[in-house]
């Protein structure tokens, strides 16, 4: 392997991308586009849902509870209620999605036996946010009164859900706010930095061959190692590049904390990029046309880290089957990372396993894209 | 690069053969090239000239038989040949979004030119294209002479010993494709030794040994004034009348009548003189009611020589 002429192609790499707009846009443009819509899209919060009460006793203790509901930030009372019937229509008509019914004794329960139930009748044909609206009015009610209980009952076909005498102390740790887009936005800068990595790089090699300039630089004793690494250190930078807009992105304008080490970050996202962009690398040298590697590319790298890397979509609560395909997916162990990172202060020996896993990876991609093209014509 | 030659042919083909499937593109040629010379393969299209030249730089895994470069066998170790050879392929190849410099600065990187000589020698590949003053343009905005002469300026910036030049004329104007062959002299005086194949056949005259080949097959391997000089069995003769069809309609398959083809608006035939003489023509065209012009001896072409070889080698006849 020789400098000189890696050297020499990263320069003409270089130039060509300089001088090609699709590349400039996916390589500049896309980073911002894809923070903008995925950091301000996805949001997996629930705020000031509506809700109805039905308050059966009409009593200082039942006020005082659905006063703690109103000011909880969480939930909307929209309407008082005076009946059941009242309560399925409004359940019916999507008017709320929650009702908070208070019994006639409630008062009487709490002061005789020291506890007493609620009823939450939730709309679960969403049932996220029926389980989530649940959730938030447990929380609700704990605030009230330590030794209240929420009844839950599903509503709208789903199974009834019910908890009784829970009495739970909540502490959630590393994303206290309990904000999605503190949870998210890791997530897609692995998300941004798989798409340009793979897209950019999928063009590099087809691009050679549509426009015939491949069979001259296989005419000429450049390895094929050296054209790998040529090609790719470019891209390489515009990753790292990338990589540093969106940590500065995501923390100074989403204010999403970043509390582990810089130093880990760099190095997981070196390895990362080593991966996508040699996948990158062997779809272009497996493809010959342009349009086709990109597509491929944008197939490969996509669909499985927006599905299947828990970026968005926990991956201990996918089926076994599909948890254990997840282990395939190399951005998986990135998003894990970022998630740590990020939200948990980690830092390089907390993240063994993932980077051990991302290590193995990257050597494998790296070893086939060095060998992937061959100075052949047949 | 340039290393002292090893004494011996340039290049030495034994016996190859280039399958795609079903068609052989490539059959059985066999031939030696001396250093120095200039050798073109004259054909038509599809006739393998590419395939053989593709080979010989490595880049098509010979089907059969061997062949060496430099004495480096093209099969065994593409990679060596590749140290000593400098390639044009047919479609023009550098990068159209890289300028002439940076085109050239690629390729010296590419071919590992010291950094000393380097700017030397690109001074020496801009001057022969003609291209000082356009160092900074875009190769992409060139005329075709320019790109094809800066083509063969990134190809010699190594200085390799043996250069294969596969069309490098094909689709540039008369005045270039002259130019471009004055270049190819100079270099072939230097030593370097020349595969350059091409499909017009008036561009033979310039090299030292022509390689007819035509349907994968070597017709023959001589210098152009043999190849003129060869006993073509009888003696060519162009007639210029007026109903060219007529003309060899009533001329076919009459005795003494060799071959016959039309030719641009001549009739070119082969006769044997013992038994047929222009006044016997003349008076048979005439009688059938075709008025003739002119009627002549000529020294027949590399192209009358073709057609006639080729009529030769193939039941079928025509160029193909």
């Amino acid at each position: 392997m020789r400098w000189g002429r890696i050297r020499a192609i990263a320069i003409k790499e270089t130039i060509q991308i300089r001088r090609d707009t699709r590349s400039l846009i996916i390589a500049l443009f896309m980073p911002f586009m894809q923070m903008i819509l995925l950091g301000y899209g996805v949001n997996l919060d629930i705020k000031h849902l509506p809700v109805c009460v039905y308050d059966r006793e009409g009593s200082q203790n039942s006020q005082a509870l659905l006063k703690h509901f109103q000011a909880s930030e969480y939930f909307s009372i929209i309407a008082v209620l005076k009946d059941y019937r009242e309560a399925k229509a409004a359940l019916d008509s999507d008017r709320c999605r929650i009702v908070i019914a208070i019994p006639h004794d409630f008062s009487q329960k709490l002061s005789d036996s020291g506890g007493s139930t609620v009823q939450v009748l939730a709309d679960a044909s969403d049932d996220n946010t029926a389980n989530i609206a649940i959730g938030y009015a447990q929380s609700v009610v704990g605030e009230f009164a330590g030794n209240l209980a929420v009844a839950a009952q599903g509503f709208g076909g789903s199974p009834a859900r019910l908890t009784q005498g829970v009495d739970l102390e909540e502490r959630v740790w590393y994303n206290e706010d309990l904000d999605s887009r503190n949870y998210i936005i890791p997530g897609v800068v692995a998300l941004i930095m798989a798409l340009v990595g793979a897209l950019l790089t999928s063009l590099t090699i087809s691009r050679e061959w549509e426009r015939g300039t491949m069979e001259l630089l296989i005419s000429t004793p450049v390895q094929p190692s050296e054209v790998m690494l040529g090609k790719l250190l470019p891209y390489f930078a515009i990753g790292m590049l990338d990589a540093v807009f969106c940590l500065v992105f995501s923390v100074f304008w989403f204010h999403v904390p970043f509390r582990g080490s810089l130093f880990a970050l760099f190095f997981t996202t070196s390895l990362f990029l080593v991966v996508v962009l040699g996948v990158g690398f062997l779809i272009s040298a497996a493809i010959k046309s342009q349009v086709g590697a990109s597509q491929i590319a944008v197939l490969v790298t996509l669909l499985p880290t927006s599905l299947l890397s828990g970026y968005a979509f926990p991956i201990d609560q996918m089926p076994p089957l599909v948890q254990w395909v997840t282990t395939l997916v190399f951005a998986r162990y990135y998003v894990t990372i970022l998630k740590a990172l990020f939200l948990k202060g980690s830092v390089l020996e907390d993240l063994i396993r993932p980077v051990l896993a991302m290590g193995i990876y990257a050597m494998v991609v790296a070893f086939l894209a060095g060998r992937a093209f061959k100075k052949r014509l047949d | 690069m340039t290393e002292v030659a090893p004494k011996g042919p340039a290049i030495v083909v034994e016996d190859l053969v280039k399958r795609f499937g079903d068609f052989t593109a490539v059959d059985h040629i066999s031939f030696h090239v001396e250093r120095g010379t200039i050798i073109g393969f004259l054909g038509p299209n599809g006739a393998g000239k590419s395939t053989t030249i593709r080979m010989l730089c490595g880049l098509l895994r010979p089907s059969g038989g061997r062949a060496f470069v430099s004495g480096i066998d093209v099969a065994k170790d593409p990679e060596t040949v590749r140290e000593h050879i400098g390639y044009m392929s047919q479609k023009f190849s550098l990068y159209g979004d890289l300028t002439v410099m940076e085109n050239l600065r690629f390729f010296g990187g590419i071919y590992r030119v010291p950094r000393t000589i380097l700017p030397e020698r690109i001074r020496f590949a801009v001057t022969m294209a003609g291209l000082e003053g356009r160092e900074d343009s875009l190769v992409s905005t060139l005329a075709g002479g320019w790109k094809q002469r800066l083509a063969l300026g990134c190809a010699i910036l190594h200085r390799p010993p043996i250069l294969f030049l596969d069309e490098p004329t094909s689709g540039v104007d008369p005045e270039s494709r002259r130019r471009f062959w004055d270049l190819i002299h100079s270099l072939s005086e230097d030593g370097v030794t020349i595969v350059v194949s091409t499909h017009y056949m008036d561009e033979a005259e310039y090299c030292n040994t022509i390689a007819l080949i035509n349907r994968g097959r070597l017709l023959t391997l001589e210098s152009p004034t043999t190849l003129k000089k060869r006993n073509l069995g009888g003696d060519l003769l162009s007639i210029e009348c007026g109903d060219i069809g007529k003309a060899i309609s009533l001329l076919e398959g009459q005795p003494g009548i060799l071959d016959i083809a039309a030719f641009g608006n001549a009739v070119h035939l082969l006769v044997d003189p013992e038994k047929i003489s222009p006044g016997d023509l003349e008076g048979r065209l005439t009688a059938g009611g075709v008025p003739v012009n002119r009627i002549g001896r000529i020294e027949p072409s590399i192209d009358d020589i073709f057609v006639r070889m080729v009529g030769e080698n193939s039941p079928q006849g025509g160029a193909g």
